[in-house]
């Protein structure tokens, strides 16, 4: 444990604000799916870089709480890098970049490779939590639409995808049907990760600073990304193995690794690579993980 | 031997102490002292009041000092900041009648009770570099000071248009009890014309400029005349629980402007003038103007006029769009890696690509 | 004994002091098509919105014969009943086609749309409904992905009334369908339209300024002016042998035309 920041209240919030963003998360988590609007406060980092899932963060974190953020599924990309050190100084919380020690995980764009387990806190950072805005830029109508639970619209675009592609080319933040109720967002995830969503014994909250809204996946909840009948979704993903732990069926990232455009794939999960080095998984371009000989 | 990149935490460290190298700039330049931005760069330092919306001048220079001189980067350190403060309480609504003006004018009358006061203004100014403010030791410039001490109230010019039943008078929303508050209530549509006016007050200065000028231009046109704009201190009182009554607790510099429109009548109601209100905390009464005129323009509803689809109308644009500290931190998030989402992207493109190249036409295909 | 399927009781709608409508009443049975002509002004377009449930009207009321529900005040249906009688029972043909079309999305989606509202989830099907429904408006197949913007007025309007005719209405609302029309393209959407009422034993309400449109379409007429009924009849009885001098000029000022 670092020592917390004295100037600063536990986790940078005020106490009635962690209680106001408490309740918006007990509503979301009640009504799962349901974009619940909360009083966004501003925060010392910039609207889009995160400040909604730091608030849920930060109203969800106990000083006894290890803490680990990921970024594009890794600890060491710099934004993550910035929200774990503010918990440190605002908090005094234990951070860790293992998936498993971790009680809360703030996460942008990925869910972790290895299965979250009861009692983890998944938090998301979402940058539009609305899933029908392109469609329908108004929010009174596309509140009126999830009130009514009127979704045609969404699956116009479907087809349409369909009708140009052959496929649905919505890659990420594929949108989800929450326990056959509320149609969201599930955030700039890779649809690769959308099976994970599902039926997970984690809690999953979603915080949306700018946009001032928060949902939430209860766990065990079913979530179902939408598709056709006869064009079932399908969850995509690199066919290829990583080079440096061997991983397969793991969402992989593309590295450019000379001028002439050569290319591997790696573990967008960092710590999921480090742990199958560990564990003696070597690709072909696998370094000895730390603390071995080199 | 491939190893993923690794450093993130010593990159920040070192660009912040470059940030800070390059703020403070050549360093046989003397360092600027915040008083001197206090006192030199008063309206910037206005403005980053206005818009941070905390009234506090010292904190403002020091915030724009911060900032290297990048006025929404110092308004989001001010807005940071505020939102760490405890909430005593609200003051009483201020009483604007009795500013202390320093600027007062108004358009539509030639003269009235209180008289037009030019003040520290641009206006009439040459706009010619004036190159002697480059040199170093300058005489004091000093403005005569009239003789007669100011009046105790001014009154608007408003009031003389009420007082003949020209002027619609201001209605209370109906059951809106006490004014919302936008930073401790999510943004809720449709907002109430109080919501409006204390997101206008936030709003950025540009875009609240351009909204009122494409009004003026024909988007959403309101036929405004600015039936006064005033600058000045106002006292702020405060009720002290403990006391029972309230007392003043200090002086802000404000600028309200108050404009006056055509309105041709509704069901109800036959043909007068109606209003559009603007108010920031400081000198900005660029931005006072345009906030009057856009929040009249978004007025149509209440007012049973034609929604002509200009952006100034539409509540919902201008409402979700004014915030710079918003608008900024979204599009500059795009810098951040996106490299995940950009590989799924990357997949697809190649999927639909290499079918598209191995042959018969998929659209056909998945039509049949 | 049959019920009226929609009865419009002194429907009154003001803009101010000036009249939009005022103290109109009818009854359309099913099966029926109900012409309202009148100038520009006549309150036409007024009564049409607020009896199509897109209007309030400030008195009056107007009562649908709903399937499950029986004769039901629809200002008084919930919000979500209402909704669902208007894009499932009840059509609306916009005079201009881009009122009532998507136009950043294909025909075929235009078209599936109303089905996906209502649950369908299978792109064949889908598909399938779509293609048919453009055969049926006289819009070549192959055309499916293709965006309305890339297609003439007359198709626009055609492709706009198999976007509404999928899910199998039985109350058209049409507003001047064939406004903004060549003469001869004109012709063929009339023709279309009065197949496709008699086939599906559509029941219509449409408004126009064109009496050439109403002696094809319309079983009975309604002749309106400043805001309020002048004449109600039989439309061969209303244009053949008109009372109301009012009618009697329309009549004659097109004939001599």
């Amino acid at each position: 444990m670092t020592p917390q920041d004295t100037e600063y209240n536990f986790a940078y919030l005020d106490e009635q604000t962690k209680r106001m963003i408490r309740r918006a998360l007990l509503k979301a988590v009640a009504i799962p799916g349901y974009q619940v609007p909360f009083a966004s406060r501003e925060m010392p980092m910039p609207y889009g870089w995160g400040t909604g899932g730091v608030q849920v963060t930060a109203a969800t974190l106990t000083p006894e709480d290890t803490l680990k953020v990921i970024d594009q599924g890794a600890d060491d990309t710099t934004n993550a890098v910035s929200i774990r050190k503010f918990f440190q100084k605002v908090a005094g919380i234990s951070v860790t970049e293992k998936t498993a020690e971790a009680t809360v995980i703030q996460t942008r764009h990925r869910i972790p490779e290895r299965d979250l387990e009861a009692g983890q806190i998944l938090v998301y950072q979402v940058p539009i939590p609305e899933p029908l805005r392109f469609l329908e830029p108004r929010e009174t109508e596309t509140r009126k639409m999830h009130a009514l639970a009127e979704y045609g619209l969404m699956h116009v675009k479907l087809y349409e995808d369909i009708a140009r592609h052959g496929h649905i080319a919505t890659a990420y933040a594929y949108p989800v049907l929450v326990e056959g109720r509320f149609v969201m967002d599930p955030s700039p995830i890779p649809k690769f990760d959308n099976p994970k969503l599902s039926n997970s014994p984690a809690l999953q909250l979603f915080g949306a600073g700018r946009e001032q809204r928060i949902h939430a996946i209860p766990p065990f909840t079913r979530v179902v990304s939408l598709d056709f009948e006869d064009h079932p979704f399908e969850r995509g993903g690199a066919d290829a193995d990583c080079a440096i732990c061997a991983a397969s069926g793991v969402y992989l990232d593309e590295v450019i690794v000379d001028d002439a455009g050569g290319r591997m794939f790696v573990c967008s999960d960092t710590d999921h690579c480090r742990e199958r080095l560990e564990a003696g998984h070597r690709g072909p371009m696998g370094a000895p993980a730390e603390g071995e000989a080199a | 031997m491939y190893v993923a990149v690794k450093g993130g935490e010593r990159a920040i460290d070192n660009a912040h102490a470059w940030l800070a190298e390059a703020r403070r700039g050549d360093v046989s330049v003397p360092e600027l002292s915040v008083p001197q931005i206090r006192e030199q760069m008063t309206l910037a330092v206005n403005r980053v009041m206005a818009e941070g919306s905390l009234h506090d001048p010292d904190l403002a220079a020091l915030a724009i000092k911060q900032a290297r001189g990048d006025l929404i980067e110092a308004i989001f350190l001010i807005r940071a900041y505020r939102t760490t403060l405890p909430r005593f309480g609200a003051s009483e609504p201020l009483d604007t009648g009795a500013m202390a003006v320093s600027r007062r004018v108004s358009a539509t009358f030639k003269d009235a009770p209180g008289g037009q006061v030019l003040g520290p203004t641009f206006d009439y100014t040459h706009r010619l570099i004036d190159f002697s403010l480059a040199a170093e030791a300058q005489a004091n410039p000093q403005a005569e000071t009239a003789e007669a001490p100011p009046p105790p109230r001014t009154p608007h010019i408003a009031e003389f248009l009420d007082a003949e039943g020209l002027l619609q008078p201001e209605r209370e929303d109906a059951g809106a009890g006490a004014p919302p508050d936008l930073t401790r209530q999510p943004l809720a549509f449709p907002a109430t014309r109080a919501l409006r006016l204390q997101a206008l007050a936030r709003a950025d200065e540009g875009f609240t400029l351009s909204l009122a000028y494409s009004t003026q231009r024909g988007y959403g046109r309101n036929h405004p005349f600015v039936g006064e704009l005033r600058v000045g201190v106002v006292a702020v009182e405060a009720e002290i629980p403990e006391l029972g009554f309230a007392v003043e607790i200090g002086d802000i510099e404000l600028t309200e402007c108050e404009t006056v429109n055509q309105f041709a009548g509704s069901k109800t109601e036959p043909p007068q003038f109606t209003r559009g209100y603007g108010l920031t905390l400081g000198h900005c009464e660029r931005k006072a103007i345009s906030m009057a005129l856009v929040d009249r323009a978004m007025r149509w509803q209440e007012l049973g006029e034609d929604f002509a689809g200009a952006p100034a109308q539409d509540e919902e644009f201008v409402l979700s769009h004014c915030d710079n500290i918003q608008a900024t931190g979204f599009l500059e998030h795009i810098k951040l890696p996106h490299y995940v989402d950009f590989q799924a992207e990357l997949e697809l493109i190649r999927t639909l690509r290499r079918e598209a190249a191995a042959g018969p036409d998929p659209v056909k295909e998945a039509a049949e | 004994m049959t019920a009226p399927l929609l009865s419009v009781e002194h429907v009154t709608r003001r803009y101010g002091p000036r009249i939009g409508c005022q103290d109109v009443s009818f009854e359309l049975w099913p099966g029926e098509v109900m012409g309202i002509v009148g100038e520009s002004g006549s309150g036409k377009s007024t009564l049409l919105s607020c009896i199509s449930g897109q209007g309030d009207p400030d008195e009056g009321r107007v009562v649908y014969d709903a399937r499950d529900l029986g004769p039901v005040d629809i200002r008084e249906m919930s919000e979500p009943r209402r909704r669902m009688l208007m894009r499932t029972d009840w059509a609306f043909v916009h005079q201009n086609p881009r009122d009532g079309l998507r136009m950043t999305v294909s025909a075929g989606a235009n078209v599936g749309e109303r089905l996906m509202a209502v649950g369908a989830r299978n792109y064949a099907n889908i598909r399938a409904q779509a293609t048919d429904w453009l055969g049926k408006v006289e819009i070549d197949e192959g055309r499916v992905d293709d965006r309305p913007a890339a297609f003439s007025g007359g198709m626009q309007q055609r492709l706009q009334i198999a976007r509404n005719l999928v899910t199998g209405p039985r109350l058209v609302f049409m507003d001047e369908p064939t406004g903004g029309l060549d003469v001869s393209v004109q012709a063929r959407l009339l023709d279309l339209i009065r197949g496709l009422v008699r086939e599906l034993g559509l029941s219509a309400v449409i408004v126009t300024h064109d009496l050439a449109v109403v002696r094809l379409l319309a079983d009975r007429l309604m002749v309106m002016k400043d805001g309020r009924r002048v004449e109600t009849g039989l439309t061969d009885q209303v244009l053949d042998d008109p009372q109301h001098p009012y009618t009697q000029l329309l009549v004659s000022s097109v004939l001599q035309a």
